[in-house]
């Protein structure tokens, strides 16, 4: 009896576990057959058990979470991994740079710099394998600073070395890594990137000196920071990602230093009060190498949740594939197949307070004011909207994403290849169709504006911005001579004549996920004029697809309601007559 | 002289009034995901066109079976036999206050031309609408059927859409002819207590 029971208990618990939502009903039918107290509370143990399953999969989860959480909070002495850095006598010493520092480092960790040395961090540079182009900041064109060749001493303040601002810069020495660029715990350390964190002149320019008519800057406390090294933070890589192209939010929108202290509505991930996630939560890092791309986004992960190895920087290596509570008909999850997480869950950028770039017009760079000095208009909300350095600027927040077919293949436009000025230059072109399975609708951001290009070659062309000498377009205003010295630098040739062209670019969001309420609903797509409206190659309910079928539809019900209304008419009024008749 | 005759028995009934019911409702539904109105909200909307949809299926199935197993779906045998004379009623006799020319029987209460209406109705219409509807849900395992290749869902979409007008339609026309008896309500009496009142030659009016 027992033994008859038990398979009763089991073969519900199998049947359960492959019909899930119709669970009860099975335990109701299964038992039905031979209803015994026994079976009865076999097959609740066993539902019992089913249930906890996931129940205990996020509990772990979350002790996974909150351990990491406190790892990269600033370091309190509860909070010390497994070893106490203030204790080593090695970096118990005065540091005269950051070389001296990085030795010290690499005395314990000596796989370190070789591990960062091959990364896309270090290197700037690398194959997209999916489209055999080479990308990386060192190689690709945008729409905003355009290139970093010629610019390297401005740019490369966001590089993860010592000094790749000068020129005897050996990027194959180990200590040429600048450790504290990730490691530093104190928030305090991203000195040399102070000017793009806005942060006040007297934090670092402490004194004048008069008889060398120099500022006296304080260089950060290398000894106390070593002492206090820890695990990256959003703080470490927010401060180069949040200010992507030269300030806060410029870029990306759904990267600005609103994620520094995100509120729920701005991160769920990232809030204090939410997950309170850092960046490597989700950019799994192993071996100084982390997860994800903006050059090769896994457009569509159908590995699932990965309890082994990890978050792979996609939303389904934590959620899995079926991420919403089944439905009746669970068409939620049926559009995990052709729509990302990101369309739905992102429902704008630049939520935080922080506005970003989505107009950069070049070519009204260069006006200055009557006695030659250069000019920054601002509008009402201290945007700048105009600058001699950069030309207009729109800036806007709560910006709708476009949204495309995307199948992870983006190539970019080089300044090798040939345009056409007549219309708008694509900078980058991102793949992908409704025929294409492995392509999901996803949000972009597209940045539009004008940049110059060589009017004769028709190519686009980069220009040495920064810099003190006369070449330097944001010391003399002169294009032809600044896109000269840039052209050089990257080893290109330019014809001296400048015109300016309309372009386009598009970046991928992924970034500055809603809480679930604010997620977008049905009808914000399945809707006349709905965000996906324009769209191609997909039916989707609601849009207004095939009007015709309405028009024919409604014509014929009106049609039949007229011939009805008109057959009865006559009916009373023919009775009516033949009545008066009789 | 009056007879009385049963006409529809009680599980006939429940069908026809449920089936009813659900037909409506989703045509209400239906056609506010189609966005011709707001009503309950597109989610909404989708939910109770969907649960409506798969309760209709079950009224179905049952029905299936019991003009099956009751013989009741001879009732729906077309025959041309009088089809002339019926339709010769509704669009002249009709108006001269002339009795109706069929003689209901119980094993033959449908006249010729309901009985072509509603067998378009079983065989092309119901057919189309709840394959073309299956269809719509279940997209997502058009590939794992592999019928995939075959299909299209903006067609599908057409299809449902237009069986959905259809049958509105065919209501429109249903609900006029059932108030065209002896009396306005004699036929809709009919289907809820399931007696009509015949004359002695079985036909409905006198």
């Amino acid at each position: 009896m027992i033994y008859i029971i038990a398979e009763h208990g089991l073969y519900t618990y199998r049947i359960i576990n492959i019909y899930d939502g119709w669970g009860v009903m099975a335990i109701i039918m299964n038992l039905g057959c031979k209803i015994t107290k026994k079976s009865i509370w076999i097959a609740v143990l066993f539902l019992a058990i089913q249930m906890a399953v996931p129940f205990a999969q996020v509990a772990a989860k979350s002790h996974e979470v909150s351990g990491e959480q406190l790892e990269s909070s600033p370091p309190e002495s509860s909070k010390i991994l497994s070893a106490d850095h203030s204790s080593f006598d090695v970096l118990n010493k005065d540091f005269a740079s950051g070389l001296e520092l990085t030795k010290a480092c690499l005395s314990c960790h000596n796989q370190s710099a070789k591990q960062v040395h091959t990364s896309p961090h270090w290197e700037w540079s690398g194959l997209n394998s999916k489209t055999g182009q080479t990308v990386g900041k060192k190689n690709v064109l945008n729409g905003l600073l355009m290139t970093i060749s010629s610019n390297e001493p401005y740019c490369t303040l966001c590089h993860i070395s010592n000094k790749w601002t000068e020129d005897t810069f050996d990027n194959k020495a180990e200590e040429q890594v600048d450790c504290l660029a990730c490691h530093d715990t104190t928030g305090t350390y991203a000195l040399k990137k102070m000017h793009q964190l806005r942060a006040k002149c007297s934090a670092c320019h402490v004194d004048f000196d008069k008889s060398k008519a120099r500022d006296v800057v304080r260089k950060p406390d290398l000894t106390k920071l070593a002492k206090l090294v820890g695990k990256s933070s959003v703080q470490t890589c927010g401060s180069c990602h949040f200010f992507s192209d030269g300030g806060d939010g410029v870029k990306h929108g759904d990267l600005d230093s609103s994620l520094f202290s995100a509120t729920k509505e701005v991160d769920i991930h990232m809030a204090k009060d939410g997950e309170g996630y850092d960046c490597t939560t989700c950019h799994k890092t192993e071996k100084h190498k982390m997860q994800g791309s903006r050059y090769m986004p896994a457009s569509k992960d159908i590995r699932g949740m990965d309890v082994v190895g990890g978050s792979r920087a996609t939303c389904e290596s934590c959620h899995g594939i079926e991420p919403h509570p089944e439905t009746v008909n669970d068409k939620l999850n049926d559009h995990v197949a052709r729509i990302a997480c990101q369309t739905c869950h992102i429902p704008a950028l630049a939520r935080g307070g922080v506005p970003t770039k989505t107009y950069w017009d070049w070519s009204t760079a260069g006006r200055l004011n009557d006695e030659g000095k250069a000019i920054i208009e601002k509008d009402g909300q201290d945007r700048v909207t105009y600058s001699s350095q950069r030309g207009s600027s729109q800036w806007e927040e709560n910006v709708v994403p476009d949204y495309i077919w995307f199948n992870g293949r983006i190539e970019h436009l080089t300044l090798t290849d040939t345009i056409d000025p007549s219309g708008v230059v694509q900078l980058n072109s991102f793949a992908g169709s409704s025929d294409d399975p492995e392509s999901r609708i996803w949000p972009v951001k597209v940045l539009r504006g004008k940049q110059p290009f060589d009017s004769e070659n028709m190519t686009l062309v980069t220009a040495h911005l920064f810099g003190k000498e006369g070449d330097a377009y944001w010391k003399a205003y002169n294009w032809e001579e600044s896109i000269d010295t840039g052209m050089k630098a990257a080893g290109l040739e330019f014809s001296g004549k400048v015109g300016f062209v309309e372009t386009e670019m598009r970046i991928p969001i992924n970034h500055m996920i809603a809480p679930a309420k604010d997620s977008l609903q049905c009808e914000s797509c399945h809707s006349k004029n709905g965000r996906l409206a324009d769209v191609p190659g997909v039916h989707m309910p609601g849009r207004g697809a095939n009007p015709i079928i309405d028009y024919l539809g409604i014509f014929l019900i009106l049609f039949s309601l007229a011939g009805v209304i008109g057959h009865a008419t006559l009916r009373v009024v023919l009775r009516h007559r033949n009545n008066r008749k009789a | 002289m009056t007879n009385r005759i049963y006409l529809f028995t009680r599980f006939e009934r429940f069908w026809h009034w449920t089936q009813a019911a659900l037909i409506i409702f989703m045509a209400v539904t239906g056609f506010e995901i189609r966005t011709l109105y707001h009503l309950f909200g597109f989610e909404q909307a989708v939910f109770l066109h969907t649960f409506a949809a798969w309760g209709l299926i079950g009224l179905w199935v049952f029905a299936v079976f019991w003009h099956a197993t009751t013989g009741e779906w001879k009732q729906y045998i077309p025959t041309m036999d009088q089809i002339v004379l019926i339709m010769r009623y509704y669009s002249v006799d009709i108006f001269s206050d002339a009795p109706h020319p069929y003689q209901k029987t119980r094993m033959k209460k449908h006249n010729p031309l309901q009985r072509l209406v509603y067998l378009s109705l079983w065989v092309f219409i119901y057919p189309a609408i709840w394959v073309s509807g299956i269809l719509y849900l279940f997209y997502q395992d058009w590939q794992a059927w592999g019928i995939a290749a075959y299909l299209n869902l903006e067609v599908i979409g057409i299809i449902h859409a237009s069986s959905g007008f259809l049958i509105i339609t065919f209501l429109i026309g249903h609900v006029y002819l059932v108030t065209t008896g002896r009396t306005t309500f004699i036929h809709i009496k009919a289907m809820i207590t399931g007696w009509e009142d015949v004359d002695h030659t079985g036909r409905e009016s006198d």
